[in-house]
């Protein structure tokens, strides 16, 4: 095949809609096969890394005998309530904030040096004050979740256009109806992309914090898997874990798009 | 992490005051809180030593930072950190690269790395343990895994964004492989690589203190841990302001000398 030919037919895979996923799948398929002959041919001890046959295997066996729904409800009603938690004091703070110019200015770098701030470090001294119970979790995730969406508020108020405050004036409306007819419409889009990024670090640190306390729905599964030395199980268990965040992602991105005025 | 402009505050104070009023609140707010917090801690309505006195973490603080086995523990972890972020940040800026200078190969892979970014890497710490040990080889994972994802993101992302002429600059003068990325690639993408660096070397300190508190014998974690174990609530006060003061201090001095701040205000 001349250079030409060849160049033609690179571009003409490149242009595919799909070549691009199904080499990405491929990718995946031939490394999952690769680790599973390495392993079989002995070049990677099944001591340390089980075959992903086994892993797969695993799975039915994790979801049966490991109570996975009831964990994955358990994690999710965590989530839920730092959410509602998030969503009523972050959206409530940024409000605040908009409100009253000179709170606003006093504290805005206080928060954003807060949203920088590695709050998940301070687990062992949340668990001193609320004890090893669902309650440090939901603490957890609810201080992690607070500030972007504290910030993410701010932003969208402010960012409200002059000409509908102006037109909300003209009409005579009153504070109230100023807040609930023109700023916070306005500024829904950004207030989202707020509670977006306010529940992924929630449920990060919600999983982590599981993990790390042996407490709670997913995240001490797989603590437990790995404290029995269940390598199939453990993996399987990961993987679960990070199939659900996807998800997870998946569906909050969706709802940002949607919410997101066509420019 | 969220990001958010900076507000710049009126050059003059009202006349007749003898402070700004945004300094005078931020007094205040700081002032509430001090009492309130002494309050809490003299009136005895939590467990004892929840809330220890503030003269108390000062105490722990000053106890911590004059002891030398503290310095020890400090170098483990920044050294866990240090050689975290070297493999983390070279290889998310070399897959970064490969991603971000072709859309076919961006489009082939990079959906897997933005939807595992935001997963939370602390799961694989079992596994890190079983690949690297107990010592700090599972550490240094930890912070690796942690640093590689916003580093590839901003890198690729980063690419995406050089002007095509500097390309086409670079390849007429038929630079190869090694000056394309070193002479036009890193400069012209120098804003998004520093950025991807500091949000990396923010998850890279929380996945290597992260993995310090589940199971390791020295660096901050261990201390914050050992504190929890024996309720020494001051020093764990003390260690956590440490931390926070290292952990955002470092965040806006690799702003600072990347930088970003200039981008922010212009």
């Amino acid at each position: 095949m001349s250079a030409a030919a060849t160049t033609l037919a690179g571009s003409k895979l490149a242009g595919n809609k799909y070549a691009p996923m199904a080499l990405g799948l491929l990718s995946l398929v031939v490394l999952i096969a690769l680790i599973e002959g390495l392993i079989r041919l002995g070049v990677i001890n099944r001591f340390i890394v089980p075959m992903p046959s086994d892993i797969i295997a695993a799975f039915p066996r994790v979801i049966a005998e490991e109570q996975v729904l009831h964990r994955f409800l358990l994690t999710a009603g965590e989530s839920f309530a730092a959410c509602i938690l998030v969503t009523i004091f972050g959206v409530g703070g940024g409000v605040l904030l908009y409100r009253y110019h000179l709170l606003r200015l006093a504290t805005e770098t206080w928060v954003a040096a807060i949203a920088a701030a590695p709050l998940v470090l301070m687990y062992p001294l949340y668990l001193v004050i609320f004890g090893r119970s669902a309650l440090t979790i939901v603490m957890m995730g609810f201080s992690a979740g607070l500030a972007p969406i504290i910030l993410k508020t701010l932003e969208g108020l402010s960012g409200t256009r002059r000409v509908l405050i102006n037109v909300g004036k003209s009409f005579n409306l009153t504070p109230g109806q100023q807040f609930w007819k023109i700023l916070f419409p306005a500024a829904l889009p950004t207030i989202f992309v707020g509670l977006r990024l306010g529940l992924i670090f929630a449920l990060i640190n919600i999983v982590g914090v599981e993990f790390l306390i042996n407490f709670g729905g997913l995240g001490q599964l797989i603590n437990e898997l790995a404290e029995r030395y269940d390598l199939p199980g453990t993996y399987a268990a990961i993987c679960f874990v990070i199939l659900v965040s996807v998800c997870v992602f998946i569906i909050m991105e969706r709802l940002e798009r949607w919410l997101r005025p066509v420019d | 992490m969220a990001e958010t402009g900076r507000l710049s505050l009126p050059a003059t104070r009202p006349l007749g005051l003898p402070l700004h009023p945004v300094t005078a609140l931020r007094i205040a707010i700081v002032v509430a809180v001090v009492v309130i917090w002494e309050a809490v801690s003299a009136s005895g309505l939590l467990y004892r030593d929840v809330v220890p006195s503030l003269v108390a973490i000062a105490r722990a603080l000053y106890t911590t930072l004059s002891d030398p086995t503290f310095y020890f523990h400090l170098y483990t972890t920044f050294y866990e950190i240090g050689i975290a972020m070297v493999i983390g940040g070279l290889s998310g800026l070399a897959v970064g690269i490969l991603l971000g200078g072709s859309k076919f190969m961006a489009r082939a892979y990079e959906a897997y790395l933005y939807y595992l970014g935001p997963c939370p890497k602390i799961i694989f710490f079992p596994i890190m343990i079983m690949w690297f040990g107990v010592g700090p080889g599972s550490k240094v994972a930890m912070g690796a895994i942690s640093c590689f994802f916003p580093v590839a993101l901003n890198v690729a992302g980063g690419m995406r964004e050089i002007d095509n002429v500097l390309i086409r600059v670079g390849r007429s003068f038929r630079a190869n492989t090694w000056q394309m990325v070193t002479k036009i690639y890193l400069p012209a993408m120098r804003h998004p690589v520093i950025n991807g660096v500091r949000l990396g070397l923010g998850v890279a300190l929380i996945g290597t203190l992260l993995a310090e508190t589940k199971l390791s014998n020295r660096g901050i974690g261990f201390l914050v841990i050992q504190a929890y174990s024996i309720f020494n609530m001051p020093q764990m006060y003390a260690l956590l302001i440490i931390l926070f003061v290292i952990a955002i201090g470092a965040n806006s001095l690799i702003g600072r000398v990347g930088g970003l701040d200039q981008i922010k205000h212009s």
